[in-house]
């Protein structure tokens, strides 16, 4: 048999499930169960990496059409092939930093755990190779439901009603705003193919208006404010899937779905011409300052993290709802460059709690000195997510300023540029009373250290968001013709 | 699926009548014999046999391309009784003799459990009779004889609901609660039939059709109508007069409720689609005017209040009753929207529910026989005890939210493009509304089977394994909401002949 476009569509959602197969027969064997993820994780990330390459030849696959025009179909286009790089890639890091964490801290259902986390990834890739809106939409579901076990994992009362909040918020808004939306637009294009250039030019501005709306706030994974309560309420979750959710598959699927529906549901051209458009950007740009001020106020580390990846995805809902080829890039990049930094400040959360247990920033003075690499990590990201080179968080910002400028909306860029100030604000300070700031009296300062499995991957990819800062002209060239088609059209 | 005829003449020439015999004759033979296990034989052998006979007239008409009829004793219509199948009422006797199959697999070790041994013999032989009115309501092309029909349908199902009273004495007043109620729907439709008999002198469904289409501005005929029209909602379980349902479905014998849940507010829906459509002129104002203005409002406060009310319900069968009245709702919306899309896609519902909840409740049946539950605190934790079951029981219930790939999104997907043919979006609305509605009440039992701890109880419950008996027809059904969400041709085209039959062609196809 040989590799085949369509074969490796189909393999990128049957190895991750083949994964799961494999972790639920040998789930009385550890060793051999986490072999099974990482083995299911790499061969993954090599599938991917050959979609990446064949992308721009838009293969697809078509398989029930169950009413005209409706039916369950991939086709593959750059724009998913590098989420789903992006998710796969992080998958396998996310693998090995799971086994060091999960064993550190003695956590319960391993099994279960492991997987459902093969499933949520075989989600992502759906969601991420889907060709109409419909297939998105029910992978968008699996991907809930998937994860839904992951957040409540703990079992306690606390995890449940997060897990419960987590679960309320993003079934009510998908199944009460996205499916409308999803059927309005087959109801008003006749099919809901992702189509260069969009498929609602015959939709006027007002009902293309309330089409959008039902889009922003029904992709709930988006965590558009006001929808955005469910992100620090999962935050109960082990740190790997916080991980999971923040970097590698759960809110990126979110914005990856606005980014693609945007791109290729309405165009830029109808975006251009719907005057909700503007709004939805400012209430993006308002969701970056206002949750990047909740986030200085936290004083729980990973709920800090939460909010600011409220903040930061929302440049990518900006950058849709702009629809200049800028902004759009630049939203593009921000997926990438935000998964690296977050999943890299997550796993030094989750390392930090391995070691010593705690969870509260004021608690972590001084902490520097036992847990260097962590720290050093943590910093680094920190700089990419603030914007600043050489990091792989300076592009985007750099694309979606000259975007904004391009939509006719230059004062969106001191949201950018506040939301910058603020980060420095609540990121910086973590670091830096880590390294110079003297322990608390009253703590004893014991850690333990933390397993090398839990300390190793945040490195590599504070590495990687270096390496990405150098990326960036094979990035651009790859994504220009996604946004820059729609121009000429 | 079926091009022609496949059993010898003899058979074939008589199967609308051995349709409704050879049940009502069996059901005589098991009440004469004391052993519940030949009562079971011969029961499957009644619906198995319907079900052949359904599908040879299936193929009969699908050679012909016209309807099939027969007059009883040789007495031709409009003097004797004719039974006459379209495309219409065939999706009907199709879905009987499947869900009629499946639900009786799954009766042999569920009854075994819940009924007392020396009541099991009357148990089936009350059940081959409610099974033959049901089959003869979907038979009959006389209005009177439909009357009949449905009046032996009930009186064995109030016996049937009874018997859950082994279980939980409730039962007794839900049966009689339904006994009261059912026996005036049956009071209302008979005087409606009155009343066209006096208009038209004649009972044959085709004849009292050709006569009315001249009497659409007499009152005698307007009143018949609406005698008609509340006397089988009442049975069909239209809002408001859906009372009956709740309780009946809670404390029957889970096949009981299995069979009824998936068959018997059908074939009400079936006999109002059939007097609205193809015997009353559908063009006549007065019928448009109480589709519109009546029924189409209460079908919607069906989908809303009753899917509100399902939430509240600690009982999970009156969870999934209750929803079965919302359900009720969708198909009468389709009725209601009176377009050809419109009733397409409310006997596609019709089909489709039927799927849904024979799986939720032969599920049911299967946590019963295992842990005999039935609260909702008491499913914690099923999910890792039998992990199979809460498995078929979810696709069940995602296909009851209408998750896309299910039936039950294929349904409603048809509904919402009914609706829109129509123009009217805050229908599109209400049913997103409901969606919405649904998700909760299926997401409480949801995460109660896999996410909530199951209590520890001291000392140990005792539990049974699950029968395959059970687990064949859960899975068919479960696997059944899949496939057909996807390979829809077969249902959408039974649903859209019936329409066509029902809209189009007088009684033809």
């Amino acid at each position: 048999m040989t590799w085949t476009p369509e074969l490796a569509l189909g393999l990128a959602l049957a190895l991750p499930l083949a994964g799961g197969v494999g972790v639920v027969a040998f789930g009385r064997y550890p060793n051999v169960r986490e072999a099974m993820t990482l083995i299911a994780a790499v061969l993954l990330a090599i599938n991917v990496a050959y979609l990446v390459e064949i992308a721009p030849s838009n293969p697809t696959i078509e398989l029930f059409e169950f009413a005209p025009g409706l039916s369950l179909k991939f086709k593959l286009e750059p724009l998913g092939a590098l989420f789903a790089m992006v998710a796969s890639g992080l998958w396998i890091l996310n693998s090995l930093y799971s086994i060091g964490y999960m064993r550190g801290n003695k956590e319960k259902d391993q099994t279960r755990f492991y997987l459902c986390f093969t499933l949520s990834i075989a989600a992502a890739m759906g969601v991420a190779l889907s060709g109409n809106l419909i297939t998105l939409f029910f992978f968008y579901e699996a991907l809930t439901f998937s994860t839904y076990p992951l957040v409540a994992h703990k079992g306690d009362a606390k995890a449940r009603k997060g897990a419960t909040i987590y679960m309320s918020i993003l079934l009510s808004t998908s199944i009460g705003l996205l499916l409308p939306a999803v059927l309005i637009t087959y109801f008003v294009a006749g099919t809901t193919d992702f189509t260069p250039g969009g498929i609602l030019g015959a939709a006027g501005p007002v009902l293309s208006s309330v089409i959008l709306c039902l889009f922003a706030f029904g992709i709930g994974k988006a965590a558009l404010m006001p929808v955005h309560p469910w992100l620090p309420n999962a935050m109960v979750a082990p740190t790997p899937v916080s991980a999971l959710l923040h970097a590698v598959a759960v809110v990126k699927a979110g914005v990856f779905s606005m980014l693609k529906v945007t791109t290729y549901v309405f165009g830029p051209l109808t975006m251009a011409a719907t005057p909700a458009a503007d709004a939805l950007a400012w209430l993006a740009g308002f969701s970056i300052v206002a949750a990047s001020i909740i986030a200085m106020t936290q004083d729980n580390l990973k709920a800090r993290l939460a909010y600011s990846t409220v903040s930061q995805l929302s440049y990518v809902t900006l950058g849709a709802m702009l629809a200049s080829p800028a902004a759009m890039l630049g939203a593009a990049l921000q997926i990438v460059m935000h998964a690296f930094a977050k999943i890299t400040l997550f796993m030094g959360a989750g390392a930090i709690y391995t070691g010593t247990k705690k969870t509260n920033i004021s608690d972590m003075a001084g902490l520097g000195k036992f847990m260097p690499v962590t720290f050093a990590a943590f910093g680094i990201a920190s700089l990419s997510l603030i914007g600043l080179p050489p990091f792989g968080g300076t592009w985007p910002k750099f694309f979606l300023m000259q975007g904004s400028d391009q939509a006719g909306h230059p004062w969106l860029m001191a949201a950018l540029i506040g939301s910058s100030l603020l980060n420095i604000g609540y990121l910086l300070p973590i670091v830096i009373n880590a390294f110079f700031k003297k322990p608390k009296d009253d703590a004893p300062m014991r850690p333990g250290m933390p397993p090398l499995l839990a300390v190793l991957p945040p490195l590599l990819t504070a590495i990687a968001t270096f390496v990405l800062f150098l990326l960036i002209d094979p990035l651009v060239s790859y994504l220009a013709p996604v946004f820059s088609m729609e121009i000429a059209s | 699926m079926i091009e022609a005829s496949f059993l010898p003449a003899a058979l074939s020439d008589h199967a609308p009548v051995l349709l409704v015999l050879v049940p009502m004759v069996l059901a005589a033979i098991v009440a004469a014999q004391p052993s519940g296990r030949f009562g079971w034989l011969a029961a499957l052998i009644g619906v198995v046999s319907t079900l052949i006979l359904a599908l040879d007239i299936y193929g009969q008409m699908q050679a012909s391309g016209a309807p099939v009829a027969y007059a009883i004793g040789g007495w031709q219509p409009p003097y004797g009784i004719e039974f006459r199948i379209d495309g219409l009422n065939i999706a009907l006797l199709l879905l009987l003799g499947v869900m009629g199959t499946l639900a009786l697999i799954f009766a042999l070790p569920s009854v075994a459990d819940e009924i007392a041994k020396s009541k099991q013999s009357l148990f089936y032989a009350a059940f081959l009779i409610c099974f033959t009115g049901l089959v003869g309501v979907s038979t009959t092309g006389d209005a009177f004889n439909l009357f009949v029909f449905l009046e032996i349908s009930s009186i064995p199902t109030y016996a049937l609901i009874a018997m859950g009273a082994q279980k939980d004495r409730r039962a007794l007043t839900a049966s009689f609660n339904y006994l009261v109620l059912g026996t005036i729907g049956a009071t209302f439709f008979v005087i409606g039939v009155g009343f066209l008999y006096m208009s038209t002198g004649t009972l044959n469904m085709a004849d009292i059709a050709r006569l009315l289409v001249e009497q659409n501005d007499n009152r005698v005929v307007q009143v018949a109508f609406g005698f008609i029209l509340v006397g089988l909602a009442l049975k069909a379980a239209l809002f408001p007069l859906h009372m009956w349902l709740p309780n009946g479905y809670a404390y029957a014998p889970n096949f009981v409720t299995t069979f009824l849940a998936s068959t018997a507010t059908k074939v009400a829906f079936y006999a109002l689609i059939r007097f609205t459509f193809d015997i009353f002129d559908p063009t006549a104002s007065f019928v448009t005017g109480l589709l519109t203005w009546v029924i189409t409002p209460l079908a919607v406060m069906a989908m809303v209040i009753s899917s509100a009310q399902a939430i509240f319900q600690v009982n999970v069968r009156r969870i999934l009753a209750y929803s079965s009245v919302a359900q009720v709702g969708y198909m009468m919306l389709g009725f209601g929207i009176a377009s050809l899309a419109g009733v397409s896609a409310g006997m596609l519902h019709l089909l489709n529910h039927a799927l849904m909840k024979g799986a939720l409740f032969v599920a049911l049946g299967a946590f019963s026989y295992a842990y005999g539950v039935r609260r909702i605190d008491d499913f914690k934790g099923l999910g890792q005890l039998m992990p199979g079951v809460s498995a078929a029981f979810t696709i069940g219930g995602l296909s009851l939210i209408g998750v896309p790939f299910t039936v039950g999104f294929v349904s409603k997907f048809y509904l919402v493009s009914a609706a829109l043919e129509r123009g009217w979006w805050w229908a599109v609305a209400l049913i997103v509304f409901s969606s919405v509605l649904a998700v909760f009440y299926v997401y409480r039992i949801l995460i109660n089977i896999w996410v909530n701890p199951a209590p520890v109880h001291e000392p140990a419950i005792k539990v049974r394994r699950v029968p395959m008996m059970i687990l064949i027809p859960l899975w068919i059904l479960a696997l059944a909401n899949l496939v057909f969400g996807v390979q829809t041709d077969l249902l959408v085209g039974l649903a859209q002949d019936a329409a066509r039959a029902a809209l189009d062609g007088g009684m033809g196809l």
